[in-house]
C-alpha cells in the first residue's frame, strides 16, 4: 500500500517535472508583450467597466490564437482601479512603470480619463480611451476611439429636428463635466440654428438620481407649450432607468416627447422592461442589432467567450474592438511596441469597423466613424431608423464654441493638441 | 345594329365599370401592400392612409397589427399574426397554416406609430366598445387630423354614452380650433371646450392656434390660457407636496430599519444599505423563480418576496450582530469601520453572484400606470409605497409597544444591567433587534426594487440620507423618523422645482447642518436617564 502511494507519488512527480520542462524554456525564450487593462472591476462604475475589461481579454486570446504580434504572446495585465479616481492614476502608474506594458485600454469616466493623463504623458505611454465624451481634448499619449460631441450629439439632434419636426428642447443630464458640456456645445449649436432661448430647458441632476418625479412632471409641462417637444438625455448610466420608468409610468410616449439618449447602450436596457420605452432614441456609433457579418461573428463570439447566450454587446465594446485592432497594425508596421514609433505609426492606421465601414486614425487622435439613431425595441434591442450617409471624422475640439471653434489638434505636421489656426500657434490662448 | 347587339354592348359598359371601381380598391389595397413592403417608413405612413380611404373590410386588424408590429410583409404577400399567435392572410382575412417564407416584421418609427394611431382614432370612433371610442377619440385630439372632421361629427352625431361623447367634442375642438376655414363661432365654442378640459394637454392644444386667428378669437385663447394656467398652478403645489409626501415614504422606508439599529440599540450601522439590497436581490430572486415555474403568481410576486426578503435580511443581520458587532459594543468607531468593511464585502459577494450588471425587476400589473385625480397624475407604484412604509411603520411601532419582545427590548436599550438582573437574556434580544432592523430594511428593499436599480450599489445611495432621517428625526425615535423622514421629503420636493435637483439637495444639508447645531438631538429628543446611559 505504503509503496505504491509512493510509487504513484513519484510518477505524478516525474509527470509534473516533465510537463513544467516542457513549457519553462519556452516561457523562458518567449517574452510576452503586456497590454494593461485599466477598468473598474468594482465599485459603482463597475456595471460598465467590467464589461470591457472582458472585451479586452477576448480580444487578446483571438490575437494569441492567431499567433500573437510580432511573434510574441500578447499578455494581458488586469488592474482594478475600483471606481476610485486617484487610484487610477496609482494603477496607471504600476501598470507603466512595474508592468511595463506596451499599451493601456481603459477608463469610463471622463474623470478617470484626466486623473491618468499626466501619468500617460509622464511616463510616454499609450491609452487607448473607448467611451464617447465631451472634447474639447487632444493629448499626444491618449487615442480616443469613442465618439467626440461631433459624432454622437449633433447628428442626434439634426435628426431630431429633420426628422421628428422638434423645436422645444430639454436638455436633461447628470451633474459632471461630460454633460454639462456637450449641454454647452448642444445649445450653442440649437441658437445657430435659430430656436429660441426660451424653447431650451436645461436641467441637472446629481449621480445615482432616483426620484424623476418632479423633474418628469416639469418635463410633461414644457412639452405643453403647442410646439413639438423632445428630451435629449446625457443622464448616465444606470439613473437612466428610474427615470425611464417614471416616464413611462406618467404616460410620456415616445410619440408625444420622444427621449434621445447618448449613455443608453444594450447593457443599461438590459436591467429594465422595455415596454413602455418603445420608441424613445438612442444615438451611438454601433448597436448590436447591425446585420453585418463582422458584427454577426463579433456577437458570436463575444457570447461563446462570456458562456452566455444573451449577453449584449454595446457600443464602446466595438470601440475598443476597433482601437485594438489599430494598435496591433501601428506595432506590426513599426515592428515595435515603443509608444514613440506606434504613437507616430497611429495616425492614418485604417481598420474595420463592426458595422461595415473602415475607420481611420486621424491625425487628432480621435477617429471615423458612422453615426446611427436607434429606437428601442420591446425586447431590449434597437433598431437602426437613421444613419449618417459616410463616417463621421471626430472634432476634438467642438466648432460650436467659442473657445475652441479655432483650434485643432494634429500630432502629425504641427506636433500640437491644440493648434490655434487663427494665430497660427499651438496653444489655447 | 340590332337590339340584342345595344344592349349587349351597354352590358360590357356597365361590367367594365363595375369591374373598374372594384378595380380601384383592388388597386389601391395592392399599392397599400406593396408600400408596406418597401421597409420604408414613409411608404409604411402612406400606407396607412391608403388603407384606411380604401375603406378595406380588414383596415382596422391590419392597421392594429401594424403597430403592434405583428405585421409582416413580402413582396407578394402581407401577413397579420393575430395575439393567439395563429396567421392571417390580410387581404383575404383568411387564416393560414404558417406565415409564407421570406416575409419580415414591418418596422415602425415615432412617425408611423403616429400615423398608426391617427388612423386607429380614426377606425375606432365606430367601435361599440365606449371605452374604445373614448380612446380613439384622445387618439384624435392628439393627432389634430382634419381629415378625419367628418367622421368625428357623425360619430357624435350617433353617441349615447356621455364620457364619450365629451371625448368626442374635445376632439372636434382640437380639429376645428387648427381650422382657419371653420366658422369663427365654432372656433370659439371650441376654445370654450378646450377650456373646460383644463389639462396640459388642452393647453397644448389652445397653444398651438394658427395666426390666421380673429381678435375675437386671440381674446378667448388669451383667457382660456390664463384660466387654465392658474388652475394647473395650484395642482403643481398640491403634486410637489403629493411628490414630497411620496420621497418622504422612500426615506421612511430606507431609514426605519436603522432607526432600530441605530436609534435604539445605538449601533452606527453602515452595512444598513446593503440589507437593502439583500432584500431588493432576494425579490429579483423569488421572481425569476415564480417566471421559471409558476409563471400565473407573477402579480403575487411582491408579496411572496416581502417574507422572504425579512428572513433573508433579518438572518445575514443576526450573523453579523452575533459574529461582529457583540464584540464591539461600546466602541462606536471600530463598529463604524467594521459595518463598513461588512458592507464592502456584501456587495462585492452580491457583484460576484450576480454579476455587476442591474437586474431586472418586473413590476405586478397593478403597480404600473398611473390615474389622474383633478389635475394630479398619479403613479401606482409610488402611490403602493406610502401604503406599505405606512403599513411597515405601524407594525413595527405595534411590535415595539405593545409585544414582549418589543418592552424587553426597550428595557434592555434602556438599561441593560437591570434588565439582565430581571431575567432577560441580553445577548439574545440584542441579536433580535439587529435582526428586526435589518429584516424590516430587506422589506425596504422588496419596495425600493421597485423604481430604484437593483444593483450591488443600491444601498450606497440610500445610507446618507437614512443616517440624515434618522439623526434629523431624533435617535431612538420612532415618531421622530416618521416626522423627520416626511419633513426632507417634503422640503426637498418643494425646493427641487425652484432650485433644481442638484442646489435643493445643498440647501436642504445646509439647513440640516445649521439645524442640528441649533438642537443635537434631533425633533423629538428623548429626555430623561436613557439618554445619559
Amino acid at each position: 500500500m505504503n509503496s505504491n502511494r509512493r510509487e504513484f507519488l513519484g510518477t505524478a512527480l516525474a509527470g509534473a517535472t516533465f510537463l513544467g520542462a516542457s513549457r519553462l524554456p519556452a516561457a523562458a525564450q518567449q517574452e510576452t508583450i503586456k497590454v494593461g487593462i485599466l477598468h473598474s472591476l468594482s465599485g459603482t462604475m463597475a456595471i460598465s467597466e467590467t464589461t470591457l475589461k472582458d472585451v479586452m481579454l477576448m480580444l487578446i486570446e483571438e490575437q494569441n490564437k492567431k499567433g500573437g504580434l510580432l511573434g510574441k504572446k500578447l499578455e494581458a495585465v488586469v488592474v482594478d482601479p475600483a471606481s476610485n479616481w486617484p487610484l487610477f492614476a496609482e494603477k496607471a502608474r504600476e501598470l507603466i512603470t512595474k508592468d511595463k506594458v506596451a499599451a493601456t485600454f481603459g477608463c469610463w469616466t471622463s474623470v478617470s480619463r484626466k486623473s491618468v493623463l499626466p501619468v500617460f504623458k509622464e511616463l510616454n505611454n499609450i491609452l487607448f480611451y473607448p467611451v464617447q465624451y465631451e472634447g474639447e481634448e487632444s493629448e499626444r499619449n491618449v487615442f480616443y476611439t469613442g465618439a467626440a460631441p461631433n459624432q454622437q450629439a449633433i447628428p442626434a439632434v439634426d435628426y431630431l429636428a429633420k426628422e421628428e419636426k422638434v423645436e422645444r428642447w430639454v436638455l436633461a443630464g447628470t451633474d459632471y463635466v461630460y454633460p454639462r458640456t456637450t449641454n454647452k456645445i448642444l445649445e450653442a449649436y440649437l441658437k445657430s440654428k435659430g430656436v429660441k432661448p426660451e424653447d431650451i430647458l436645461i436641467n441637472y441632476t446629481p449621480f445615482g438620481h432616483s426620484d424623476w418625479q418632479t423633474i418628469v412632471s416639469d418635463i410633461k409641462k414644457f412639452g405643453s407649450a403647442g410646439k413639438k417637444t423632445a428630451v435629449v438625455s446625457t443622464i448616465n448610466g444606470d439613473a437612466n432607468v428610474p427615470f425611464y420608468k417614471e416616464l413611462g409610468n406618467q404616460g410620456i410616449k415616445a410619440t408625444d416627447i420622444p427621449v434621445v439618449a447618448f449613455s443608453v447602450g444594450e447593457e443599461e436596457l438590459a436591467g429594465i422592461d422595455t415596454k413602455p420605452l418603445v420608441g424613445h432614441l438612442a444615438a451611438w456609433n454601433y448597436f448590436q442589432s447591425i446585420k453585418t457579418p463582422e458584427n454577426e461573428a463579433f456577437i458570436k463570439q463575444w457570447q461563446a467567450f462570456t458562456k452566455n447566450p444573451k449577453r449584449v454587446t454595446n457600443d464602446p465594446m466595438e470601440a475598443h474592438v476597433v482601437g485594438f485592432n489599430m494598435w496591433v497594425k501601428a506595432v506590426e508596421k513599426v515592428k515595435s511596441t515603443d509608444p514613440d514609433k506606434v504613437i507616430d505609426a497611429l495616425p492614418g492606421i485604417e481598420a474595420p469597423n463592426l458595422t461595415g465601414g473602415i475607420s481611420k486614425m486621424l491625425p487628432n487622435h480621435h477617429i471615423t466613424k458612422p453615426v446611427f439613431i436607434g429606437e428601442i425595441k420591446d425586447d431590449g434591442q434597437f433598431d437602426v431608423v437613421w444613419k449618417t450617409d459616410g463616417l463621421v471624422p471626430g472634432d476634438a475640439w467642438s466648432k460650436e464654441l467659442d473657445g475652441s471653434k479655432d483650434l485643432v489638434g494634429d500630432w502629425v505636421e504641427k506636433k500640437c493638441g491644440n493648434f490655434n489656426v487663427k494665430t497660427g500657434k499651438c496653444g489655447a490662448a | 345594329m340590332s337590339f340584342l347587339h345595344r344592349l349587349k354592348h351597354a352590358l360590357v359598359i356597365l361590367v367594365a365599370l363595375v369591374a373598374a371601381s372594384v378595380a380601384s380598391i383592388a388597386q389601391t389595397t395592392d399599392e397599400a401592400f406593396k408600400r408596406l413592403a418597401a421597409d420604408s417608413y414613409s411608404d409604411t405612413s402612406r400606407a396607412i392612409e391608403m388603407l384606411v380611404a380604401s375603406a378595406h373590410p380588414n383596415a382596422a386588424q391590419i392597421v392594429e397589427a401594424l403597430g403592434d408590429g405583428r405585421l409582416l410583409a413580402g413582396p407578394s404577400d402581407v401577413v397579420v399574426k393575430t395575439t393567439a399567435g395563429g396567421f392571417v392572410d390580410a387581404r383575404t382575412g383568411q387564416a393560414l397554416g404558417a406565415a409564407p417564407d421570406g416575409l419580415k416584421p414591418v418596422r415602425l418609427n415615432n412617425a408611423v406609430r403616429r400615423a398608426v394611431q391617427a388612423a386607429l382614432g380614426g377606425l375606432g370612433l365606430l367601435n361599440p366598445d365606449p371605452a374604445k371610442r373614448i380612446a380613439a377619440a384622445e387618439a384624435v385630439f392628439k393627432s389634430r387630423d382634419a381629415g378625419l372632421l367628418p367622421v368625428v361629427e357623425a360619430a357624435i352625431g350617433r353617441e349615447t354614452d356621455p364620457p364619450a361623447l365629451k371625448a368626442l367634442r374635445q376632439a372636434q375642438a382640437a380639429i376645428l380650433i387648427a381650422r382657419p376655414d371653420a366658422q369663427p363661432l365654432d372656433r370659439l365654442a371650441a376654445v370654450e371646450v378646450l377650456y373646460e378640459r383644463g389639462d396640459q394637454d388642452a393647453l397644448a392644444t389652445l397653444r398651438a392656434l394658427p395666426g390666421d386667428a380673429t381678435p375675437a378669437l386671440r381674446e378667448a385663447q388669451a383667457k382660456a390660457i390664463a384660466a387654465i394656467e392658474g388652475r394647473l398652478r395650484l395642482w403643481a403645489i398640491v403634486q410637489n407636496l403629493w411628490y414630497g409626501l411620496s420621497l418622504g415614504s422612500v426615506l421612511l422606508l430606507a431609514a426605519i430599519g436603522l432607526a432600530i439599529t441605530f436609534g435604539v440599540m445605538g449601533v452606527i450601522n453602515m452595512a444598513h444599505g446593503e440589507m437593502v439590497m439583500l432584500g431588493a436581490y432576494t425579490t429579483f430572486v423569488v421572481q425569476e423563480l415564480i417566471r421559471a415555474n409558476a409563471p400565473g403568481l407573477f402579480d403575487w410576486s411582491l408579496a411572496i418576496a416581502l417574507p422572504a426578503a425579512f428572513i433573508v435580511a433579518g438572518a445575514v443581520g443576526i450573523a453579523i450582530e452575533r459574529g461582529v458587532i457583540r464584540f464591539l459594543y461600546g466602541r462606536p468607531l471600530e463598529t463604524l469601520l467594521a459595518t463598513w468593511g461588512i458592507s464592502l464585502i456584501l456587495q462585492q459577494a452580491v457583484r460576484t453572484a450576480f454579476g455587476p450588471t442591474n437586474r431586472e425587476v418586473g413590476a405586478p400589473a397593478f403597480m404600473s400606470g398611473a390615474f389622474e385625480l383633478g389635475g394630479l397624475a398619479i403613479t401606482y407604484n409610488r402611490l403602493w409605497i406610502i401604503v406599505f412604509a405606512a403599513l411597515v411603520f405601524a407594525a413595527l411601532l405595534a411590535i415595539l409597544k405593545l409585544t414582549p419582545m418589543g418592552l424587553q427590548m426597550r428595557a434592555v436599550t434602556q438599561n441593560r444591567r437591570m434588565a439582565s438582573a430581571m431575567g432577560i437574556r441580553t445577548g439574545r434580544i440584542d441579536a433580535l433587534t439587529f435582526g428586526l432592523g435589518s429584516g424590516v430594511a430587506g422589506l425596504a428593499g422588496v419596495a425600493l426594487s421597485q423604481i430604484d436599480n437593483v444593483s450591488p450599489n443600491l444601498g450606497q445611495s440610500y445610507i446618507i440620507d437614512s443616517f440624515m432621517v434618522v439623526v434629523f428625526g431624533g435617535v431612538g425615535n420612532l415618531w421622530g423618523t416618521l416626522v423627520g423622514a416626511m419633513t426632507l421629503g417634503v422640503a426637498n420636493k418643494l425646493l427641487e422645482p425652484y432650485a433644481g435637483a442638484v442646489l435643493g439637495k445643498i440647501a436642504l444639508l445646509v439647513c440640516i447642518i445649521l439645524f442640528i447645531q441649533k438642537r443635537p438631538r434631533g425633533l423629538f429628543a428623548l429626555k430623561g436617564r436613557a439618554v445619559e446611559a
